[in-house]
Parts: structure tokens; C-alpha cells; sequence
């Protein structure tokens, strides 16, 4: 894999199979830890299912980055789907509008480092979260 | 579309998920499984995920509507082999599996289901013990 991160269509079931993977791979090639590595492709797996099932399809795009005293995983999850009207309630424990349990957007915040998201009605989303290596 | 496998063994169905399923996958095993304990009669299901690296809301959903959906089939559902790192990840994600019956590995579930059975039948007998003495205890 090199620094320039990977790029995955998504618009099928068998995309958020690929991030899963993807994202693994990267995370082992930094060295995250068992437990990080699997919260990371845990949090990729909801916002990949996320960026399909609300946003309508879209892309993911995972990259290796360096802080200079440490090193991580990018990942960016973006869709041209309806966007999100309420972001503070889209972000509430157990809040659906898709008929799931309403932890893919709150639980995926919890299991990385950060969790950066830009959205407008009409417009889309795009979600970028980072995960470092401890 | 890929499928689970599901074995019967005795009164037992036993599913090892060996594959990152999509999400569609899941969904035919939560039917696949419910045609199979009505078509056996079997009344303890193991579902065997020692082999998953990860379960996330959708997994673990699915996980749970599976042992609903058993118990109404009058069969008992035994979730065995969670990983530690996902049992920390599903914790933190917010999700407990309420309702989920989980023991560490296939031979402790199966010891699980075959206590239970025992003890859904000495219940029954409780109870018909007290039916005959509750005409008795009023009218002093």
C-alpha cells in the first residue's frame, strides 16, 4: 500500500465488505493495535453501511498519515445523498430514520480518535475519522 | 450470494460463520436458520463466530433478531467464540446484545443448551406441583 491512500466506489453490500478489508489491511500495516484495528474497521464498517444505505452510494477513501510523533489511519466516508438535516439527533444513541439500531453515527464516534463531519441538506456528507497509534 | 452452512447435530443446529458476510448473507441465515429448526425440531441453535474479526450494529442485530426469532420456534440460540477485541468494540459501540445467551466456545454452549432443557423441564414440574396445591391454600 502506498501513502497516497485507496479509493473505494461504494454501492453495492459487497463495497462495505471491501472497506472492511481495505481498512484492515491498512491498520495492520501501521500497527494498530488487535483492539484498535477492530474498533477502527468496526466504526468503517457502520459509516461505509451509512454512506450506502442513507447517502445513496459514494466513495471511501483510506490513507496512512504521520503527525511526526505518531503514526495513524485516515479515513474519509463521502456521499451526495440528502445530507443531514439534524446533526446533534443523527448523533444521539439509538436515533433512526433507516429502521436500524441507531449506533452506526454515535457508536463510530466512540471507537476512533477523531470524527470530523461536514453535511448539508440537499448536498451530502462527508465524515472523516482518524484513528493513531498509541 | 454466499450462504452459511448449517449442521445439524442431534438436537442441535450449529452455525460456524466463517466468512465477512454481507449484509444480505445474514439476512438469508436469519431465514435459512428458522427453516431448518422448523424442518428438524431441533431446539438449541450455537452460532459459532470465533472466526469473525469483527461484528458491527448490522451482525450484531441480526444476531439478536436470529435468537428471537428461535425462541418463538420454541429453540434456544447460544451465541459461542466472541473475541475479546470485539467484545470491547461492540461494548463501546453501544451495543450489549441484550437478549443474546453467549458462552466462550461450541462445547460450553452446547453444556449451556443441554442445562437449560433439564431446567425448562423441572420448571414444568414446579409448576404442575403448585397447580394441585393452590386449590387448597385459600378458604382457611
Amino acid at each position: 500500500m502506498n501513502d497516497q491512500g485507496e479509493r473505494v466506489e461504494v454501492t453495492s453490500d459487497r463495497d462495505v465488505v471491501r472497506v472492511r478489508q481495505l481498512v484492515r489491511t491498512a491498520a495492520v500495516a501501521v500497527k494498530l493495535s488487535l483492539v484498535d484495528q477492530t474498533k477502527l474497521v468496526t466504526a468503517a464498517s457502520e459509516l461505509a453501511r451509512n454512506t450506502l444505505v442513507y447517502g445513496g452510494g459514494g466513495w471511501v477513501e483510506v490513507a496512512p498519515v504521520d503527525s511526526g510523533r505518531r503514526k495513524g489511519i485516515r479515513i474519509v466516508f463521502a456521499d451526495q445523498g440528502p445530507g443531514i438535516a439534524d446533526l446533534d439527533l443523527a448523533l444521539t444513541d439509538g436515533y433512526t430514520t433507516g429502521g436500524g439500531l441507531g449506533l452506526g453515527l454515535s457508536g463510530a464516534r466512540r471507537l476512533v480518535d477523531e470524527f470530523d463531519i461536514a453535511t448539508a441538506v440537499g448536498e451530502g456528507t462527508t465524515i472523516t475519522v482518524t484513528k493513531w497509534c498509541r | 450470494m454466499e450462504r452459511v452452512p448449517i449442521l445439524k447435530i442431534g438436537d442441535i443446529l450449529l452455525v460456524s460463520i466463517q466468512i465477512d458476510m454481507e449484509d444480505q448473507v445474514a439476512l438469508q441465515l436469519q431465514e435459512d436458520l428458522a427453516d431448518r429448526i422448523v424442518a428438524t425440531g431441533c431446539h438449541g441453535v450455537i452460532i459459532d463466530i470465533s472466526a469473525l474479526d469483527i461484528v458491527d450494529s448490522f451482525v450484531g442485530r441480526t444476531l439478536a433478531t436470529i435468537a428471537a426469532i428461535s425462541k418463538v420456534l420454541d429453540a434456544d440460540t447460544v451465541v459461542v467464540g466472541m473475541r475479546p477485541a470485539v467484545a470491547i468494540t461492540l461494548v463501546e459501540l453501544g451495543l450489549s446484545l441484550p437478549g443474546i445467551r453467549t458462552a466462550l466456545n461450541v462445547e460450553l454452549g452446547m453444556e449451556m443448551l443441554a442445562r437449560e432443557r433439564a431446567t425448562d423441564g423441572e420448571d414444568d414440574d414446579e409448576d404442575g406441583v403448585e397447580d394441585t396445591e393452590t386449590p387448597a391454600v385459600p378458604t382457611p
